[in-house]
């Protein structure tokens, strides 16, 4: 049994998983020097679970992920991985758990097999159990029919894949993964997910992956830990996570004219829970009801003799979560429908 | 043992993969084998001497017909007559010849009278290797002209016989055991050093960090790997610099046996002090600024290219810690001389433990975190 432990205003006791931890993490913290990078986070990851830390740049994400995979120490708390302290057992931790660094780090010089071969012997994998490793990660990863190509020779989302291969070759339990899309253009980053997807259903492994992409961890993870300044702010099911921000839609508009009073007026209009003003004159504004509150809002600027120069709707997501729980956006790609309104007749471009 | 050889095993197939660092590793020294070599290793031939004779009686030919025999045999110089001084010396200052013979009036009547006579030689002294070889050929020439016509039965003059225990060596072979050891600093220094650091700054010691080998194995590894690259190079220097400059000794099993020790000793010492100086370097350009400053820090107080002994004590201070001493004073013992296990024992026993103790030092500051 594990519990969800929180160390900021996060939603509560949802966030729980029933299975046995692979993942606990107590009141950890790193500091260096007088700056504490991570301030006392808590949180566990059940077996066979996709766990997402998701944050923007600098939030402590990749900390916590060194912290958990014994790269440096912990300055305090306590950190168990499958069963195993970080600070006391770290070569046991070692043995039981595969890591996917953030940076591509396959030798290019070497080929597919040898980039995997090498890294077996790391773990000390017997021969016989190294070819049948080998061959069922590259089929795993669909590179069977480049195992002798030299790395140099193949594209960025190849390489991920051997990556995600190389880190898969000694059969671990747990699977950490550093940003494992970053810098993958959109297609490959689909197929890494599928992969990803299917080595979960396949393999019954633990993941632990931080990202700073909201579709990323809304496709990928049962379980998101929202991070920011070295704290966990929101902890839960991606669903859990958004039904903890009020209002179920999101319409965000822009008018053509500044004007103090928009933000009043907007949080006037009936169902509207929260209105976030932006920069360029943009408002998002949290509703219970899309489509009502965007009628009302147009027939409010139009008896207001105002124009709107975009409108648009769309469902909460986890980019709302994050404004909800640190009062800053993080932008992610996310397919909206925008509604750029055409001028009136008359109206002073 | 498994993990440490898989270190082994990737830098070794990356090394082989990639045969760059293997050539950049023997061109720096092979071309100062043969440029330095040829450059620096020959005689003066055909300076150009003015000659003013102001005497022109029957010593002064003496002087013209010892000058004509030196132009038709070893050529170090050729004569122009001049007709006064201080055109000559003018001449000598601008460069248009390189020396100046002035025979005084009144030379032949002296030279009979037995008072005190002197030719005068003006030299552009700028140019020492010059000036001091003409003064060199000249002393030779004089001391030749004051022999007398009949010999004394008994030789009255203390006399130097000098017995050469080796054939001429000529300076291309001098130069050889430096253009060893620097090809195998070279390649500690690039298929090491920057690499070590290179792969650091990519996070591939991150990877190897996560797996469960121990500090020991890793440090084992990288060093082995390096080791191999380092003899590698020295091995290959030692023939084709050998074969370059003409040096038999590597037909002989018995000096190779020497060598590869040699070589050994002087790898290990390279990667042991590479690697204590590399230990806690991360920025990637660390290595490359050391490395033309360790370059000419250690090599050149080695006696690589000029004798120890010729060295101020602060340089001397410097050669008695420097790997590069024991290597090359080991090569000389061996290729130029032929000298026997007695000859290197002492720069066997520097080499090997300063490499132990450096790699100890280093293993000790290796992090296992990052």
């Amino acid at each position: 049994m594990s519990a969800s432990i929180q160390n900021g205003p996060a939603i509560n006791g949802n966030g729980k998983s029933t299975a046995p931890a692979a993942i606990e993490v107590e009141n950890i913290v790193k500091r260096y020097g007088t700056f504490e990078a991570v301030k006392g986070v808590s949180f566990s990851v059940a077996e066979g679970e996709i766990f997402g830390l998701l944050g923007p740049n600098g939030a402590g994400k990749s900390t916590l992920i060194r912290m958990m995979t014994t790269l440096i120490p912990v300055t305090s708390g306590k950190a168990i991985v499958g069963g195993h302290d970080v600070a006391k057992d770290p070569d046991d931790v070692r043995r039981m758990i595969g890591v996917i660094p953030q940076a591509l780090t396959s030798d290019q010089d070497l080929t597919v097999e040898e980039n995997l071969s090498i890294y077996a012997k790391l773990y000390s994998v017997p021969r016989a159990q190294r070819i049948k490793n080998i061959n069922a990660v590259l089929e795993a990863v669909d590179l069977l029919k480049w195992r002798d190509a030299q790395t140099k020779t193949l594209s960025g989302g190849m390489r991920r894949r051997l990556e995600i291969a190389r880190g898969l070759v000694h059969d671990p339990r747990i699977f950490f993964l550093d940003e494992p899309t970053t810098g993958l253009d959109p297609v490959s980053r689909i197929a890494v997910w599928e992969m990803l997807n299917n080595l979960k259903k396949t393999r019954n492994l633990t993941m632990l992956l931080t990202t700073h992409y909201m579709e990323e961890a809304d496709r990928l993870c049962d379980r998101i830990a929202i991070v920011d300044h070295g704290n966990l702010v929101a902890l839960g099911t991606p669903a859990e996570l958004k039904q903890s921000v009020p209002g179920s839609n999101v319409v965000e508009v822009q008018f053509n004219r500044e004007h103090d009073l928009w933000k009043t007026r907007l949080e006037a209009i009936p169902n509207v829970t929260e209105v976030q003003a932006q920069s360029g004159g943009v408002y998002r504004v949290l509703t219970s009801n899309g489509s009502q509150t965007t009628t009302q809002l147009v027939e409010m600027a139009a008896s207001l003799g105002e124009q709107l120069t975009s409108l648009s709707v769309q469902n909460t997501s986890l980019d709302d979560v994050f404004v909800h729980y640190t009062g800053r956006q993080l932008r992610d790609e996310q397919v909206k429908a925008v509604f750029t309104m055409p001028p009136r007749p008359g109206a002073q471009p | 043992m498994n993990r440490m050889m898989a270190i082994v095993e990737r830098e070794m197939r990356k090394f082989f993969r990639s045969p760059v660092l293997m050539i950049m590793s023997m061109m720096l020294p092979l071309v100062q084998l043969v440029i330095l070599g040829n450059a620096f290793g020959g005689k003066i031939h055909n300076a150009r001497i003015a000659v003013v004779d102001y005497d022109h009686g029957p010593q002064a030919v003496r002087i013209h017909e010892a000058f004509d025999a030196v132009a038709a045999n070893i050529a170090t110089f050729t004569t122009v007559n001049y007709d006064d001084e201080t055109t000559a010396r003018e001449d000598v200052r601008t460069g248009k010849v390189d020396a100046a013979v002035i025979i005084p009036a009144q030379y032949s009547r002296r030279v009979y009278a037995q008072d005190a006579p002197a030719i005068g030689l003006v030299v552009d002294n700028s140019d020492q290797f010059m000036s001091s070889s003409l003064e060199s050929e000249m002393q030779s020439l004089v001391d030749a002209l004051n022999q007398p016509v009949i010999q004394d039965r008994v030789v009255k003059s203390i006399a130097l016989d000098i017995v050469e225990l080796y054939p001429y060596v000529e300076y291309m072979k001098y130069l050889l055991p430096g253009c060893v050891a620097l090809a195998m600093y070279i390649s500690v220094m690039i298929g090491g050093g920057m690499l070590y650091i290179d792969d650091k700054a990519r996070g591939v010691h991150e990877g190897y960090l996560v797996t469960p080998i121990s500090k020991l194995e890793l440090v084992m590894g990288l060093n082995i790997a390096g080791a191999i690259k380092a003899v590698l190079a020295g091995i290959s220097l030692t023939v084709i610099g050998s074969l370059i400059a003409g040096l038999g000794t590597i037909f002989n099993p018995v000096a190779d046996v020497y060598l590869i020790l040699l070589i050994l000793g002087t790898s290990l010492a390279f990667n042991g002090m590479m690697f204590l100086m590399m230990v806690r370097v991360d920025d990637p350009l660390v290595p490359r600024a050391m490395f033309g400053v360790l370059n000419t820090l250690l090599y050149f107080p080695s006696g690589a290219v000029y004798p120890i002994a010729a060295f101020p004590k602060w340089l001397r201070a410097i050669a008695v810690v420097d790997p590069f001493s024991y290597a090359i004073h080991g090569f000389k013992a061996i290729l130029l001389k032929d000298g026997g296990f007695v000859a290197i024992q002492y720069d066997l026993l520097f080499l090997f433990t300063f490499g132990i103790g450096t790699l100890l030092i280093a293993s000790t500051l290796f992090k296992r975190t990052l």
